[in-house]
């Protein structure tokens, strides 16, 4: 038996889960998917900044556009660092395609125009 | 003369603007002292924002984003880079800015959508030197994420608010490395998933009931002390921990921004430090509303947008209806209760069923929330948990609040 907390909305339920992976004190089926995924194979969605040239400012958020494993966080973070983008950015404009292999895209979160 | 203006451009700011513009109202200005619209949110790069409204998960930008193409698709003015410097009572406010100078405009009625600032060093009194290297969680916030600099690279943080719980992941994203998370209350300030995600991820000590008590060093911080504190939060010597660092970030609490709201006469209630507000988001000055962190310091901006919303559709109604009639009903603290919003309820302007924002002040296990009026139980909520880092709400039917003037009383219970 583990317990841990869902991190997935603010409500933040106290959850139980046992050999075979049956989830009981969550409020909703994210919380039950979140604790099978955390204890199989964890993942995070990343959010960092990059380099903007020709920007109001010198940096411009991003973020993963979908979960990473989370022990490729510290990967996903070096090759976010390399990144340099130029303005004019758009929310949702592609970063980085495939970052370190994952399959998953960085996006723009912020317009800078 | 503009029918609304809405100071702040901020969430609360935009939710209200966007509102009150739906509700029919033609002539809005919002006044905004940065150089954009979207307030703190621009700098909260993190996600986990959008859950309850938007129902998806989004990052602060990408929040403010949506309202601020909301509001394109309106009439609504902006002016921003500009500073409202006083509100009066007879709703003109006064600002200026570059391009427009010093100004006084009239208004048929105005929102106030300040937000709230953190508390410093001087609000809490650390003893020691007065080196570099101590900031406020949000001031590192926009460094690290605005404009590209880490403030340190060992890091101490004073309190476990949101704010600084994000600051301690972030910073050790960055390459920083955050040595401990100091509370000085035995329970956390933050939303637990925060504790989960930003501290327990990365393997962060949070030390409950521990505080710094002198902060060393010349130029730069060099090293922070930190002492438990026994239950009336006083250090106890003997326990000083000694960290050696270059940093200090303070997570210590936000104070509502009302000097505003206080020029315009406007009550100010002592246990949310923002204004006393009706059902509607109304204040003790006809036609001024507040909204948001000026109002309540929130958890969720989810909640700033819901609660924003009704005062932009309050100022509407009292531009083309008038104002609001009927008795007020004050709602107190009972046990376990440390604020209510709203104050004070009038149940002919309420619909259906009332929603009481409120904390406790401690944390409760599995309880019972207890509405009730002189003697008489109105109604009751269950809940598991209770902290007062999390903010609750209940939902009252209003018929429960009908019947005369007499107080009611929102008090918390505790399952033996």
């Amino acid at each position: 038996m583990r317990e841990l907390v869902c991190i997935v909305c603010p409500r933040g339920c106290h959850m139980k889960v046992d050999e075979d992976l049956n989830v009981t004190g969550n409020f909703c089926p994210r919380g039950a998917a979140y604790a099978k995924t955390e204890l199989t194979h964890p993942t995070r969605v990343v959010t960092s900044t990059v380099r903007l040239t020709g920007g109001r400012y010198p940096r411009c958020p991003v973020k993963t556009a979908g979960p990473v494993p989370k022990e490729r966080v510290a990967d996903v973070m070096a090759e976010i660092a390399r990144a340099e983008i130029a303005a004019p950015v758009r929310v949702g404009d592609t970063v980085l395609e495939d970052v370190c292999g994952t399959g998953v895209a960085v996006v723009a979160t912020r317009e800078l125009l | 003369m503009y029918e609304l203006i809405v100071v702040g451009g901020g969430p609360a700011g935009l939710a209200a603007a966007c509102a009150a513009w739906d509700a029919g109202l033609r002539s809005i200005l919002i006044v905004e002292r940065d150089r954009e619209l979207g307030g703190i949110l621009n700098q909260c790069i993190h996600n986990g924002f959008g859950l309850t409204w938007f129902k998806e998960e989004l990052t602060g930008p990408e929040y403010a984003h949506r309202f601020v193409e909301l509001l394109s698709r309106t009439g609504v003015e902006v002016r921003t880079d500009t500073m409202v410097l006083d509100v009066t009572a007879d709703l003109s406010v006064h600002m200026t800015g570059p391009e427009t100078g010093y100004r006084v405009e009239r208004a048929k009625s105005v929102i106030l959508a300040m937000g709230c600032r953190e508390r410093t060093r001087g609000a809490i009194g650390i003893p020691g030197t007065r080196p570099a290297g101590v900031y406020t969680a949000g001031a590192a916030q926009r460094y690290v994420n605005i404009e590209g600099w880490l403030p340190g690279k060992r890091v101490v943080i004073l309190g476990s608010g949101d704010i600084g719980l994000i600051m301690a992941r972030r910073m050790t994203l960055e390459g920083a490395k955050v040595l401990a998370c100091v509370e000085v209350m035995p329970y956390s300030g933050g939303l637990t998933r925060n504790i989960v995600q930003c501290l327990e991820d990365f393997g962060i000590p949070l030390y409950l009931s521990h505080t710094v008590t002198q902060i060393r060093g010349r130029d730069r911080v060099s090293e922070v002390v930190v002492s438990r504190v026994d239950e009336n939060r006083r250090p106890i010597p003997g326990t000083e921990m000694v960290f050696s660092c270059d940093t200090l970030l303070l997570s210590v609490g936000l104070i509502p921004e009302n000097e505003l709201s206080e020029r315009a006469g406007v009550t100010i209630d002592p246990r949310t430090k923002g204004p006393a507000v009706y059902e509607n988001m109304e204040t003790s000055v006809p036609g001024i509303f507040s909204c948001g962190n000026v109002t309540h310091v929130h958890d969720l901006v989810d909640f700033v947008s819901a609660e924003s919303r009704r005062a932009g559709e309050a100022a509407a109604n009292f531009v083309l209806k008038g104002p609001a009639a009927g008795e007020a009903v004050e709602l107190l603290n009972g046990p376990g209760v440390s604020y209510t919003v709203p104050q004070r309820v009038r149940p002919g302007n309420v619909e259906k069923a009332l929603n009481v924002f409120f904390r406790v002040n401690r944390i409760f296990g599995k309880s019972q929330i207890v509405v009730s009026r002189g003697d008489r139980e109105l109604c009751r909520f269950k809940r598991d948990r209770l902290a007062p880092g999390e903010m609750e709400s209940v939902t009252v039917p209003v018929k429960l609040l009908e019947g005369g003037p007499e107080p009611v009383a929102i008090a918390v219970k505790e399952a033996e």
